[in-house]
């Protein structure tokens, strides 16, 4: 029997609350492309991701017009470069890079992950290699993105590698300042790096995972923001309990999106990454849904409280919908991407600091900030060394993806166009700590009993 | 394969009448069908089968938006899984 109520509801979410399928991401394992000549290597990778992924685009498309539901990216993860590279005597792996682009170009997608490396107890050769190489990569490609996990809560945080990212950001950032330094965009900087998350500019395929996997990331701030009018002024029990029907609503497509996308496609189904992705677009922000239960403006006091509960609240009501959860799964805070907290940053009631706190309670970290052009490298691995600490203590993922735009001040701001939104400059402390980064070694892990 | 068509126009003489001649004409079945007006917008869910028409799912998805656009209307068709995830556990 028809519900028109339900129908109509369906559709006014997808007409006016912008719902839709963040990302379906194929993860490809290129573990048997490696070779000692680097530019064999490439070539390998080239023709195993096309091969792998040459139905992803039609077959992504079919379900986008048969379901009614936009698909917004189409994305490909593969294991980490470091890993696949290591094998061949080049000195850079630029060229690895440049067939990951080509591979992605000729199979039509948005945004190819996994130039990564997983440093967090240390660096093999080949982890240096890649390393260095990333500027470079991010300079000469442009749908390569990279990410470096330097830390973990069983390994504790590579204080060597974190020093070396911080000039690996500022010499990307210099690469690209002809373009407001946009190759920091696409370079995440990890704690605890999940091995399935479909998410970019951090998604790879880790070692753990099968040969290939579907994973797909759904969305919806909006959807959460229009149900969220319907409890003003109500207690929090009432507002945990919508956002959870809610989370399960989106997620319940998001599983059936994942599970058509993997039959059609012949490889298994990987995950449901539950995140709330924001996007620039009015109408899409979790900054908004802060606001809404009751903060004049994103990022004063309470902003925090009212994040844990949002993102507690959408992983219990999506956890129930999905056969397999995975990735990143909660509310994320990018700022540039996100049109509320483009707003709270440029009023200067967001500030680096608060974002800090908040990222405490929920996914990711410190996401698509924008910093003064002038911010030191050492600067730089002191935030990645904060953010990393707080994921390695309280046993979650985190991640800093900061863009120090060359040239620009604070009161600027770096507009990347698309879903990269635009990023008011924000700024840091000018008290230095490059004293604790030249410290370089290793922060233990931490004890895990006596929680208090 | 089950599917939902929603259309939704400015409320005039003759609309479902168009729109089941346009089904009809491509062989596609209507199961159940659910009109109002809300808010003075015309607003009808149909549920149809298209595995009685010889044309493709995208092959009916194309001739409805043509022929919606001919006739005025916002016609769309979306398969039924989609509504039964979001609203049936």
């Amino acid at each position: 029997m028809l519900n028109t109520i339900d129908i109509l509801q369906t559709l006014d979410m997808l007409d006016r609350q912008h719902l839709d399928i963040r990302t379906v991401t194929m993860g490809i394992n290129l573990l048997d492309c490696a070779h000692p000549d680097i530019d064999e290597c490439a070539r390998r990778v080239y023709d195993k991701i096309c091969r792998r992924a040459e139905n992803l685009l039609p077959v992504t498309r079919g379900i986008e017009a048969e379901l009614g539901i936009p698909i917004v990216n189409k994305r490909i993860s593969v294991t980490p470069i470091a890993m696949v590279a290591q094998a061949s005597a080049g000195e850079d792996y630029v060229p690895v890079a440049a067939a990951m682009d080509r591979a992605a170009k000729t199979c039509g997608v948005d945004f190819i992950g996994g130039f990564s490396a997983l440093v967090q107890k240390g660096l093999t050769d080949g982890d240096k290699k890649l390393i260095d190489s990333i500027p470079r990569a991010l300079a000469e490609t442009d749908l390569v993105c990279a990410s470096v996990n330097v830390g973990s809560t069983k390994a504790g945080l590579n204080m060597d590698a974190i020093a070396a990212m911080g000039r690996v950001v500022k010499e990307t950032a210099a690469l690209t300042a002809d373009r407001g330094s946009l190759g920091c965009a696409k370079l995440v900087v990890f704690c605890n790096a999940v091995e399935d998350n479909p998410f970019m500019a951090g998604a790879f395929h880790g070692p753990g995972e099968p040969e290939c996997a579907v994973n797909v990331g759904v969305s919806g701030p909006g959807v959460v923001h229009t149900a969220l009018k319907n409890v003003r002024g109500r207690p929090f029990d009432e507002v945990a309990e919508l956002i959870k029907k809610t989370a399960f609503r989106i997620t319940r497509m998001g599983q059936l999106v994942a599970r058509t996308a993997a039959d059609r496609l012949g490889v298994p189904f990987g995950v449901v990454d539950l995140s709330l992705a924001p996007t620039p677009a009015v109408g899409d922000s979790v900054a908004r849904i802060l606001e809404e239960m009751g903060l004049e403006v994103c990022g004063t006091h309470g902003t925090t409280a009212a994040l844990a509960l949002l993102n507690d609240a959408v992983k219990k009501g999506g956890l129930m919908a999905s056969g397999r959860v995975g990735g990143l799964s909660g509310a994320f805070i990018p700022v540039s991407e996100d049109e509320g907290m483009i707003a709270a940053a440029r009023s200067g009631v967001l500030t680096v600091d608060k974002l800090e706190a908040m990222t405490c309670v929920c996914s990711v970290g410190l996401d698509m900030i924008a910093v003064p052009g002038d911010t030191t490298a050492d600067t730089i691995s002191a935030i990645i060394a904060d953010e990393a600490a707080i994921g390695m203590v309280n046993n979650k993922t985190t991640a800093v993806r900061l863009i120090p735009a060359a040239g620009l001040d604070v009161g600027d701001s770096v507009d990347f166009g698309g879903l990269l939104g635009t990023a008011p400059i924000m700024p840091v402390h000018p008290e230095s700590a490059a004293a604790l980064i030249a410290r370089g070694g290793h922060i233990p892990a931490p004890l895990h009993s006596l929680k208090n | 394969m089950k599917a939902i068509v929603s259309v939704f126009s400015k409320d005039r003489i003759g609309i479902i009448a168009d729109v089941c001649a346009v089904l009809a004409k491509m062989r596609v079945n209507v199961l159940d069908l659910s009109q109002t007006i809300m808010d003075g917008l015309f607003t009808m869910v149909m549920l149809v089968d298209t595995g009685t028409s010889d044309l493709s799912f995208g092959e009916i998805q194309e001739s409805l938006a043509k022929n919606g656009e001919a006739l005025g209307l916002n016609i769309r068709i979306q398969s039924k899984d989609i509504f039964d995830a979001m609203h049936q556990v």
